[in-house]
């Protein structure tokens, strides 16, 4: 016994049971850091008290999480994960399972609302600058989250063995296939047959019940662990921590608990009151929750006519859509106006000599006759570098402001742009395909990438007005 | 979808063609609206009735008991009597005896079972009621298919035309319509042969039938509406709750 003992607790509000749960909070704290982690993450955690409408995102995004873990365990007590019962214990638990149909519609309707929570949390994060030095890790660690959330959603919708669901893995494992060399054996490799069966139904189920959601779980606490080291931004974009009392408590933080408990209760009920509204009366959310087609067991023989991915990968499926071969062309002077770019606006000759070598290889690689790669793969590749691409953010603003609200108006319209074009993707995505949608993904596509790659330069010409010194409520 | 490069030219090229084709066949099918009401449990229990007597003999409802027709108003002795006709028990699923090997021969396709077709054959077009409502009053006469019958919304179905004594044969003709300062010809459907009911008569069957299989589709629909109020009025007052309490604890936060 080393350790000198810690002060005992002194807990109050319970009445006459203030003395036996001190006790026991007593005994606890002496043997694990109970008051310590409680004080740190919370009743001791300062953060800014200019939160606003968009920071109730993260909170809920931790909710979602527990509805989907606690939905998922009771969803497996009934599911079977063989392609010939899969489809059939869905209904069963739609039909036979007592409010089985309401916590699988709270599963189905929870996958969704996650995209949506993260959505606005990640756009909080591009309009208040949350993600520039010192938060690269926690932007990082979400990004992380996000495409980890993509995964587990894409393993997930297998499971009911639905025509969707057998046809959209389909369209997406064939996407492994257009890789050089590896790819048909890669594909192969994934599935567990050479065709999407009963071994790839059972593996997606122990990726999406047990090794995705471990490693969620490891990544959100990564997130939390990284935001508490260095504190929340906030809408202003300044430190509160510059100005602080004379107990080193921030001017303008306020304690997590009881501030934001309490206010996060609010967006709490609020979300839960929207979330019941779909379980309750719009489970199907007009195809966009659950796929119509996905009412009929798959069928290896029948190819739908119309596959669409789920909502929240419309805006990926769209740029891979769009990267034709009549497009390469556009794509190849896209990258060498790039390389020009960097080259009239940089002095040091490395950076030049470096982005003219890569420049070159893409271009080769895109348009070069005999050494060009398939658009197809091509495709592919732009669809997977539109998602990683947001890992570059905080090092491709260059703005001397975080916040949206003090930059200029060249990032203000680039932000919004940027979310429109979002949208139309997401939109021509759930679509058949035609030449006006095809042509309209394809400048979209082009103003996606251009939102990121041309922000070293559009966030540094931007006329930023003066940050505050304190936050502003 | 992106396989290759060729089926993404064909598919183009296919749509470029679509209207020329939709031109060759005459104008794209409009669903009908069903006008149907799930709480009307006297529609629901006809509907269950003509479920039984038509459809399943060929097609399943494999993920549906007997017993839960007991949603619907009635007793489990008057479905045992008035319902079940292949000796199965009352808590046993709607199965048939068809083989669907047998059923693959015979009309090209196995009947597919009908349990949730009220939900898998909705679209942007219309909801799954409606499309089973203007199809099952879409058959009309045509030589050139096997079974005789041809379909309005499911071109060359396998399907023959089960309930035609009732209906009677429709056949696809033209018919001139006053267009806007002309007149078009278009192609639609003409009551040839009268059946035992009359098209007023028909159309309610059908809409009641459809109403059952909306039902079927989903036995929980209206109980999840119902309780579904309950919660959302519970989360209000919680909302006001913790509002105030919010408000409380936030009045020296300036």
């Amino acid at each position: 016994m080393a350790a000198t003992p810690k002060e005992p607790v002194n807990f109050t509000g319970a009445g006459p049971l203030n003395a036996p749960i001190s006790g026991v909070l007593t005994w606890v704290d002496q043997r694990f850091p109970l008051m310590s982690l409680w004080r740190d993450h919370l009743s001791q955690y300062y953060a800014p008290k200019n939160f606003n409408f968009w920071y109730f995102f993260g909170g809920l995004a931790m909710l979602v999480l527990v509805i989907q873990i606690v939905t998922g365990i009771f969803l497996v007590m009934h599911y079977k994960p063989s392609a010939a019962e899969a489809f059939a214990s869905v209904e069963y638990i739609m039909r036979d399972v007592p409010m089985g149909w309401f916590i699988r519609y709270m599963h189905s309707t929870g996958a969704s609302a996650f995209f949506i929570v993260i959505y606005l949390h990640m756009f909080r994060g591009l309009m208040y600058g949350s993600y520039r030095q010192p938060r690269e890790l926690i932007w990082i660690f979400g990004m992380l989250i996000y495409l980890c959330l993509m995964a587990e959603a894409f393993f997930g919708y297998l499971l009911p063995w639905g025509q969707m669901s057998f046809w959209g893995a389909q369209v997406i494992i064939n996407l492994f296939d257009a890789l050089p060399l590896i790819g048909p054996d890669l594909s192969t490799w994934i599935r567990g047959d050479f065709v999407i069966s009963d071994a790839t139904l059972n593996r997606f189920f122990a990726f999406h019940v047990i090794a995705l959601p471990l490693v969620l779980l490891g990544l959100v606490a990564a997130h939390i662990m990284a935001l508490h080291e260095v504190g929340s931004n906030n809408p202003d974009g300044v430190e509160i921590k510059k100005h602080k009392d004379s107990q080193g408590r921030p001017l303008d933080g306020i304690p997590f608990h009881p501030y934001y408990t309490v206010k996060d209760m609010v967006g709490v009920v609020v979300f839960l009151f929207l979330f019941f509204m779909v379980v309750f009366f719009a489970p199907e959310m007009g195809g966009y929750f659950l796929e119509y087609n996905n009412f009929i067991p798959a069928d290896p023989l029948k190819t739908p006519a119309h596959i669409a991915p789920v909502w929240y990968f419309t805006p990926y499926y769209s740029i891979l859509r769009a990267i034709t071969e009549d497009f390469m062309l556009v794509l190849a002077i896209g990258v060498a106006a790039y390389v020009v770019l960097i080259w009239l606006t940089t002095r040091d000759q490395r950076v030049k000599f470096a982005a003219s070598v890569i420049g070159l290889v893409v271009i080769v690689l895109m348009i070069g006759g005999p050494l060009a790669i398939e658009a197809k793969v091509w495709g592919v590749a732009m669809m997977g570098a539109a998602t990683l691409i947001f890992f570059l953010l905080p090092w491709l603003d260059r703005s001397p402001v975080r916040s949206i609200r003090y930059k200029g108006p060249l990032s203000k319209a680039a932000l919004s742009i940027f979310v429109i074009v979002f949208l139309v993707l997401g939109y021509y995505g759930t679509q058949t395909v035609t030449p006006a949608g095809t042509i309209i993904s394809q400048i979209g596509t082009l103003i996606y990438f251009a939102f990121f790659l041309l922000m070293p330069w559009y966030s540094v010409m931007d006329k930023t007005k003066p940050e505050p010194d304190r936050v502003t409520m | 979808m992106i396989m290759n490069m060729n089926k993404f030219k064909g598919l183009i090229a296919a749509l470029l063609m679509l209207p020329t084709l939709a031109l060759a066949a005459g104008a794209e099918v409009k669903l009908d609206r069903a006008p149907i009401n799930e709480d009307d449990h006297a529609s629901l229990q006809r509907g269950a009735r003509h479920f039984v007597n038509y459809c399943l003999n060929c097609h399943s409802a494999g993920y549906m008991r007997y017993n839960r027709l007991q949603d619907i108003g009635l007793t489990e002795a008057q479905i045992r009597d008035n319902l079940v006709f292949t000796g199965a028990k009352i808590g046993e699923l709607m199965q048939i005896a068809m083989d669907p090997k047998d059923a693959k021969n015979w009309f090209g396709a196995a009947p597919p079972d009908l349990s949730v077709v009220a939900r898998s054959r909705a679209s942007a077009d219309g909801s799954g009621a409606d499309w089973l409502y203007t199809y099952l009053r879409g058959f009309y006469r045509d030589a050139e298919r096997p079974t005789g019958w041809n379909n309005t919304v499911y071109a060359n179905v396998g399907m023959p035309h089960v309930l035609w004594e009732l209906q009677g044969e429709q056949v696809l003709a033209e018919r001139k319509v006053q267009g806007a300062g002309h007149v078009k010809t278009e192609m639609a459907l003409k009551l040839d042969k009268p059946g035992l009911l009359t098209p007023v008569q028909y159309d309610e069957m059908v809409a009641d039938l459809v109403n059952y299989m909306v039902f079927m589709a989903e036995p929980v629909r209206s109980d999840r509406k119902t309780i579904g109020l309950f919660v959302l009025m519970a989360l209000g007052l919680l909302f006001i709750l913790v509002y105030a309490l919010k408000k409380d604890y936030w009045k020296d936060v300036h």
